[in-house]
């Protein structure tokens, strides 16, 4: 087993620290601007935004909905107004266009949660794991659904951390606060990424959206992996990065084409080999990476280890 | 996905045994979770009776269903009326309510909590206040209510938007004084918006009158129930025919007539009884009536 070390020492080393945190850092902005933005209305009269992630509207003009929430509601027998219907197209576009999960890391506030979860998970070493598919959100989208037409109530906003915690902050917290920590203890201690990659089943329905989004992360010079394992150390659906970084041989072209990639970056910040960057998905052959494979011969890839490591890290 | 390493050491059946019986395990977790929210969110639906909801919210079934729990009305309300429900609330997690008697609804002119929702959960049809519905008015308490002990609060009347229609003063006679007359606030459903102005208004520690949610307040007919005087009007004639005199056993010469007249003494005998009118202790005028027992005293 691997000594417990930092993931992405190395590219702090190498890049420096604010380099080797770009992307986070960015992403953190993001969350945090977006949060801020709905928040000066309640605490400084400042309303440029209204309302909360499930709908909102910018400026008194843009109607932004959460397509998800209007699903539920459409199956829940309610055939909404043209504002709302408007707001979910543009939002649908958004997602379809930059992948569906950037909502997850750039956009969603219980991400911060969970990613703190994590991180004092991994520094402490708890390696618990708890053996939910992370097929579950699908099946647990397809309930959610289910359900609302089945009791003609949008059910799951009755218990939806996401929006429990951004009405929660936005409005008054209540008692959420006590399913915002339940779900960070799940984190903690009872599933790694448990309710983010395996549970959540608006990150399900926004990975759907992001199938066949043109933005995605490459691992163009996947032939300088070294295999430091950092990418999967932090990234929080390690299953997706596994065909781009090590497919070359198999034919399986650079693109992190999984739509449960969540386009958060990290993994190009912790690589002290520069493999990773953001990209379009076309252009996907191995054909590409054809210049880097002098790379290769300086670090030649033992399969064999490789996967004794990678079995060991999950 | 197995590589082709591992299927070439797993026999096939095996392999398919473990990924129906993973399969199976998730579609299990997934459905055990779906029933507990399930459950929980039929259980969280029941609006408690203080909860009122904004002017054009839909009937609480399709409210639940068309309401994203934006906000969006409680930001455009001027009065800070409303407020989402929090966990445990009194209504459903995040939907909008008010109480009455904390804020009571100011009933805008042009309704900006409607106009402000972008489902429609709150119904856009609604262009007069006055036609809202958030509630009625029930006076539920006369053993406190003042109006009721012969004093003249008339808070909730006084204070009620749509005086004289949704709220009337009715009189009534004051059996404990005798003389005087009770104003009885009476609601009146067919103007009452449940705007809850005159539970806010109410002087008592706690409200006598309060308003509740239609389901609560308001009784409904039979389907088949009809009102024989209506009807009578309405055709001309009475529903149940023949439509049978009623007899009222008076002695004879006597008549009563019960759409106002009264008893009607017929003229033969009333010429009779004028005869006996001076025999009594009493004459018509009060006067004369002090004046006669003033010459019989000693």
């Amino acid at each position: 087993m691997k000594t417990l070390r930092y993931p992405g020492a190395e590219a702090v080393q190498g890049k420096g620290w604010l380099v080797a945190h770009k992307w986070l850092l960015v992403r953190r902005f993001s969350q945090l601007s977006i949060l801020t933005v709905f928040m000066l209305g309640p605490w400084f009269g400042l309303w440029i935004v209204k309302g909360n992630l499930n709908a909102s509207l910018t400026l008194d003009t843009l109607p932004l909905t959460d397509p998800y929430v209007l699903l539920q509601s459409l199956f829940a027998g309610h055939l909404p107004e043209t504002a709302a219907i408007i707001g979910a197209v543009i939002i649908l576009v958004f997602y379809l266009l930059v992948s569906g999960r950037v909502y997850c890391s750039w956009v969603c506030p219980v991400n911060m949660i969970t990613d703190l979860a994590h991180w004092l998970r991994e520094r402490l070493g708890i390696k618990s794991a708890s053996n939910i598919s992370k097929n579950t959100r699908y099946w647990l989208l397809a309930v959610t659904l289910l359900l609302a037409f089945a009791v003609s109530n949008i059910a799951w906003e009755t218990v939806n951390p996401v929006s429990m915690m951004h009405r929660g902050l936005i409005f008054s917290m209540g008692m959420a606060w006590i399913v915002l920590l339940a779900v960070f203890v799940f984190d903690f201690i009872i599933s790694r990424r448990g309710w983010c990659s395996h549970l959540c089943p608006v990150g399900a329905f926004y990975s759907l959206l992001g199938t066949h989004s043109p933005l995605r992360i490459r691992a163009d010079a996947r032939a300088q992996c070294n295999d430091c394992m950092d990418c999967f150390m932090v990234c929080p659906e390690q299953q997706v990065i596994r065909p781009a970084l090590k497919g070359a041989e198999k034919g399986i072209g650079p693109v992190i084409t999984s739509p449960n990639c969540t386009n958060c970056g990290r993994c190009i910040d912790v690589c002290s080999k520069q493999v990773f960057h953001f990209g379009l998905r076309f252009n996907n052959s191995t054909d590409d990476t054809a210049e880097n494979n002098k790379h290769e011969n300086k670090h030649p890839i033992n399969e064999h280890t490789n996967q004794a490591t990678e079995a060991e890290v999950l | 996905m197995l590589s082709q390493q591992t299927s070439s050491r797993i026999p096939a059946s095996v392999s398919r045994r473990r990924f129906l019986v993973s399969g199976a395990r998730t579609a299990g977790v997934a459905a055990l979770i779906g029933l507990g929210v399930g459950l929980y969110s039929r259980q969280s639906v029941s609006l408690s009776a203080e909860a009122l909801r904004p002017p054009g919210a839909l009937i609480e079934k399709d409210f639940n269903s068309a309401c994203v729990r934006c906000g969006l009305c409680v930001r455009d309300c001027p009065f800070d009326t409303l407020s989402l429900a929090k966990l445990g609330g009194p209504a459903t997690l995040g939907t909008p309510y008010f109480t009455a008697r904390e804020i009571p609804c100011e009933m805008c002119d042009d309704i900006p909590c409607v106009k402000a929702c972008p489902t429609g959960a709150l119904d856009h049809s609604l262009e007069e206040i006055d036609n809202a519905r958030m509630g009625l008015a029930v006076l539920l308490d006369e053993e406190t209510c003042l109006n009721f002990k012969g004093l003249r609060c008339d808070v909730c009347y006084r204070i009620c938007p749509a005086i004289d229609q949704a709220i009337t003063l009715e009189h009534v006679s004051n059996v404990r004084t005798g003389k005087h007359a009770m104003f009885i606030p009476t609601i009146h459903s067919e103007h009452c918006t449940g705007c809850g102005k005159c539970e806010y208004g109410c002087v008592l520690e706690e409200a006598a009158i309060k308003v509740l949610p239609l389901r609560l307040a308001k009784g409904e007919l039979g389907q088949h129930y009809r009102w024989g005087w209506e009807e009578k009007e309405k055709t001309g004639h009475s529903l149940v025919s023949p439509d049978i005199e009623h007899k009222y056993n008076l002695p004879e010469g006597q008549r009563y007539d019960y759409e106002g007249e009264g008893l009607i003494f017929d003229e033969r005998d009333r010429e009779s009884s004028k005869g006996r009118s001076d025999e009594t202790p009493f004459a018509s005028d009060p006067l004369e009536t002090l004046n006669r027992s003033m010459e019989e005293s000693p």
